[in-house]
This record gives C-alpha cells, sequence and structure tokens, in this order.
C-alpha cells in the first residue's frame, strides 16, 4: 500500500465517521480512496469546494461528537489554518494531515519539509497548539492514525500528522493493526440534542470580562499535560555516539542509511528522531547533549527544526544544519560526507 | 547486490515516459518481493503531466529492514526510453544491470565493462502479443529473469493484486508479457 491509501484505512479502522477534502497532490490518493470506503462503511465523505469549507465541515462534524478528519497538502493547510485557530479555541477533536510538499506558493509537487513552523507554532492566529506528528514509514503512518484519534479525543484539540510526498506517495508492507481500543470517555460536551440535560455551547468567541483569559490559561494546563504525557521520539546508536543526527520523518530514515555507513567507517554516529514534533523532546535532546558532541539537523527545508534543537541545547554542544529546500531530498551521500566533514575538523 | 553473509540489497530503478506503464511494473515487482518474504519499499516519481512527462520508480528489495527508500545509484536500471536512459545510465553500479528497451533506444551505450546491458526489443514483442502498452511486462520479465531475486512466475502470480478490477480482462496478456520477456532473456 502506499502511505496515503494506508493512512486512510487506518483512519477508518480508528472510527472515522467523516472525512472531508479537497483534492491536491502528493495526496490525491486519500480523497480517491476514501471516496469509495467511506460511503461503503455507510460514513460520511465530501468533497468540499475548497479547503477552507473542509476544515469547517471538520469543526461542525466534530462538534456533534463524531470522528471527523481532513487531508491535504501545504498550499491546502494554509487555507485551512483560520478554521484550526477556531477548533483550538472551542477546544474540539480535529485529525489534520498534511503531506507537504515544496513551496513557498504553489510551489511544486515534490516532498518537502518546508511546513515544520507553521505546524509546531499552531499556525494560524492566538495563542494554540496542535500535537504534531511525525511518522517515518508507511507502518508508523497507518499506527498513528489510531493515536492520533484518542489524542484529539482525550484533549479535544487538533492532531496534526505532518508527512511528505516521499511517505505519502511511497509503497511498503503494511500490517493494518484491526484490535478494538479501549473505549474513551463519553464526549459530554458534544451538540447531540439537549432533551433532558442542559444544553452544550461550543464557541470560540469569549466577549465577557476575563473569560478569554481564562480559557486561555485553560488551554496552556492542557498543553503542559501533553508535553509531559505525549512526547516521543526514537533514539539510535546514541549512547557512544560523537556526533548525533537530528532528524525526523522520511529523512530520519535516509539519516540511518547514513549513520550505518559512518559506523562501517568506524564513525561513531547515532540518530535522534522527533516522532512528535510538538511536544518536541526537548528533555530527551537536552540530554544527550549534556556530552560533548557534535549535532548534525538535517531537514527537506532550510533551516526550522534546528531552531529547537539549539533551544534544547542551549548552546552545551556545537549544532550544524544541512537542508535541502523546496522539493529537494538529501541523499545518504550527501548526509554521509557531512558527517565525515564534521568528525574530521573535530578530532584535529 | 550479495555479500559474503548472504545479505542482498538490490537497488532498482524503472524509468520511462508517462503512459509506458513504469508505475505498474514498479508495483507488480513489490507486490511480488512483499508477497514472497523479502522487504520491499517502492517510491514513484513523476511529472505533473498524465501522459508524456517523465515517470520513474525506485525500488529497494532486501532481506534486511530498509532505511532510506531513496535510490541514487542502482544495481539495475530498467530503461524504456533515450532520455531515461541518458539520465540514469551514469547511476548503475558496477557489475550492474542494464535492461533497455531497444525498440525506442537505437544506439547502445557506452558504459563501465562491468555492467551487464540486455537490449530487449519490448514494444515490438507487445506488439506481437497484441498490445504495445505490455512493453512493461516484458521488460519486467527480462529483468526478473536475469537478476533471479524473484521468478517471473511469482511475479505474474501478484498480477491481479495491481491491476484495476476493471482492467482484469488484460491480467492474461500482461501475464504472457511477462513470460515472453523472461523468454527473450534465456535465450
Amino acid at each position: 500500500m502506499c502511505g496515503n491509501e494506508a493512512l486512510s484505512e487506518a483512519a477508518i479502522i480508528a472510527g472515522l465517521d467523516a472525512y472531508f477534502g479537497y483534492p491536491i497532490t502528493p495526496q490525491n490518493e486519500i480523497t480517491a480512496y476514501m471516496s469509495r470506503r467511506m460511503p461503503e462503511q455507510g460514513k460520511v465523505f465530501v468533497q468540499s469546494e475548497s479547503e477552507l469549507a473542509a476544515i469547517n465541515m471538520v469543526f461542525g462534524a466534530s462538534a456533534t461528537g463524531k470522528r471527523s478528519m481532513t487531508t491535504s497538502s501545504s498550499p491546502g493547510i494554509s487555507l485551512m489554518q483560520e478554521g484550526i485557530s477556531y477548533l483550538a479555541g472551542a477546544e474540539l477533536p480535529a485529525v489534520v494531515v498534511n503531506v507537504m510538499r515544496g513551496g513557498p506558493g504553489l510551489g511544486n509537487i515534490s516532498p518537502s519539509q518546508g511546513d515544520y513552523f507553521q505546524a509546531t507554532r499552531g499556525g494560524g492566529h492566538g495563542d494554540y497548539k496542535t500535537i504534531v506528528i511525525a511518522p517515518s514509514s508507511v507502518q508508523e503512518l497507518a499506527d498513528s492514525m489510531s493515536r492520533a484519534f484518542d489524542l484529539a479525543d482525550i484533549y479535544r484539540m487538533t492532531v496534526l500528522i505532518l508527512a511528505d510526498g516521499i511517505l505519502g506517495q511511497m509503497m511498503e508492507p503494511v500490517v493494518l493493526d484491526k484490535k478494538p481500543k479501549p473505549p474513551l470517555p463519553a464526549k459530554d460536551w458534544a451538540l447531540t440534542g439537549a432533551k433532558q440535560r442542559p444544553q452544550n455551547i461550543v464557541r470560540s468567541l469569549w466577549l465577557k470580562d476575563g473569560a478569554l483569559e481564562k480559557l486561555n490559561y485553560k488551554l496552556q494546563e492542557k498543553y503542559r499535560q501533553v508535553q509531559k504525557n505525549e512526547t516521543r521520539c526514537e533514539q539510535y546508536m546514541v549512547d557512544d555516539a560523537d556526533i548525533v543526527i537530528v532528524a525526523y520523518g522520511i529523512v530520519a530514515r535516509i539519516a540511518i542509511s547514513a549513520v550505518n555507513k559512518a559506523r562501517q567507517e568506524g564513525i561513531k554516529a547515532g540518530l535522534i528522531r522527533p516522532i512528535t514534533l510538538w511536544p518536541f523532546p526537548t528533555e530527551q535532546i537536552d540530554k544527550a547533549s549534556e556530552e560533548l558532541r557534535i549535532f548534525l539537523v538535517v531537514e527537506m527545508s532550510c533551516g526550522q527544526m534546528v531552531d529547537d534543537v539549539k533551544l534544547a541545547i542551549a548552546g552545551k554542544s556545537p549544532v550544524v544544519f544541512h537542508g535541502r529546500p523546496g522539493g529537494g531530498v538529501p541523499s545518504v551521500d550527501e548526509i554521509l560526507e557531512k558527517i565525515r566533514q564534521l568528525t574530521v575538523r573535530n578530532s584535529v | 547486490m550479495q555479500d559474503a553473509n548472504n545479505n542482498f540489497y538490490e537497488e532498482i530503478l524503472i524509468a520511462g515516459f508517462g503512459g509506458q506503464g513504469i508505475l505498474l511494473a514498479g508495483k507488480l515487482l513489490a507486490q511480488a518481493a512483499m508477497k514472497t518474504g523479502h522487504e520491499v519499499t517502492c517510491m514513484p516519481s513523476y511529472g505533473a503531466e498524465v501522459r508524456g512527462g517523465t515517470a520513474n520508480c525506485m525500488l529497494v528489495m532486501s532481506n534486511q529492514p530498509i532505511a532510506s527508500p531513496m535510490v541514487v545509484s542502482c544495481n539495475s536500471l530498467i530503461a524504456m526510453n533515450k532520455a531515461s536512459l541518458d539520465k540514469f545510465a551514469p547511476c548503475i553500479k558496477s557489475a550492474g544491470l542494464l535492461i533497455m528497451n531497444s525498440s525506442l533506444i537505437d544506439e547502445m551505450p557506452k558504459l563501465d565493462k562491468s555492467i551487464e546491458i540486455l537490449a530487449v526489443p519490448a514494444d515490438e514483442i507487445a506488439v506481437e502479443l497484441g498490445n504495445q502498452k505490455v512493453a512493461n511486462m516484458v521488460v519486467l520479465g527480462a529483468y526478473l529473469q536475469r537478476r533471479g531475486v524473484i521468478s517471473p512466475d511469482a511475479a505474474a502470480a501478484c498480477m491481479e493484486d495491481v491491476i484495476a478490477k476493471h482492467h482484469h480482462r488484460t491480467v492474461p496478456i500482461n501475464t504472457q508479457a511477462i513470460h515472453k520477456g523472461a523468454e527473450f532473456a534465456r535465450t
């Protein structure tokens, strides 16, 4: 299965009730797959007239307590930012998938990681965050879906799956986990008809004096809980490493090949792969930087996650960046060469 | 491709123009690799055009977990037209294999002597079978026969998995094309 199809089927298994989307490459396989599979399941599929409509349909479906999602690629996700901000203000769960392509503007259809800042800083207006999960294989992309829906429901916030054109398009063997999950608490806030109970109100407009500030403190407390409980990262051969690559998504896969080749040459290289980009594995990277070692951040951008790595390390170890922007993909040999240069300079 | 510990790591590029069935050939190979118990990644890449743009497919097959799915240099190249051959021939590793569609490529490329070249008149063979569109399966059959990682039979058995249901009437001719290609590579 290709990544786009795998995540679609995994979302259906996770109990997706309603899918809303507007086509854009390189994630069209999702919309196509959903247009066939959702009606088969007796669930809702709507091809909206725009990305703006799609995210607001997600808002509406989510307000009724149903699991809903939308998917798009970079330019479409930009259009959705207003809606995502409203979802945050109304504390509604939602799952959004961004299969990133090269930007800025309409860019092109090749893979990119240029939307890191947008994804991890909230993206729209206001003081809010979304949980950002960055899988690095088709299997992990599929596995992330049920976790994304659970996290969205538990914390009542948007979970963004940040993939890229390679992960969406590439095919790998996948095993879909069909085991039923333990039920989550009932959504007593949802709009389900107010017979025999006080009415629920879903809104992001808080005009009463002090009400908005109160909401924001509540959101911030929720985000602290997410940071405490939901941060994930993978470490590969970090313990004895002189040089640690930090990379996420498909770039981490390429970087592991470079780490393996470097090890064959006797260079002690390792990899830290943030799985959640927000919350960022600041503590894990901070801990790894307690010993003096070089950190090489590799991204398909001009340098975005590198800022978070620098914040985590706070000057304790040198941080070097290597990136390919706007549709360029770093190669194994390119990363290996960088590792060689940095370790030679260090040992002199 | 195979080392002393019997580990193998085969990187393949299939390249041509949109409409030649590059992606279908890649999908079939990936499906067959999965069904025969190999680790496999398959990464298609194509222009925004439906027909006539560039199309290629990068595959990695191994008995070990695969880290990077990106193929920069390959053990095997299947080139379906001249432009793809010119672009990707320099990527073939020494002792590699080149399968080229000699129906659309009229001159032999100058390559390192260690590289084996098999010129397959794929379009002609496909036309003889009754449909030029199965040229992709002819070259794939030739590749499978020469490389020996997956048998042509194992690949042919996956045909129904990768061809859309409404095209299933083409399964027999596609299967024939695989075997014709394999036969060509044997002789």
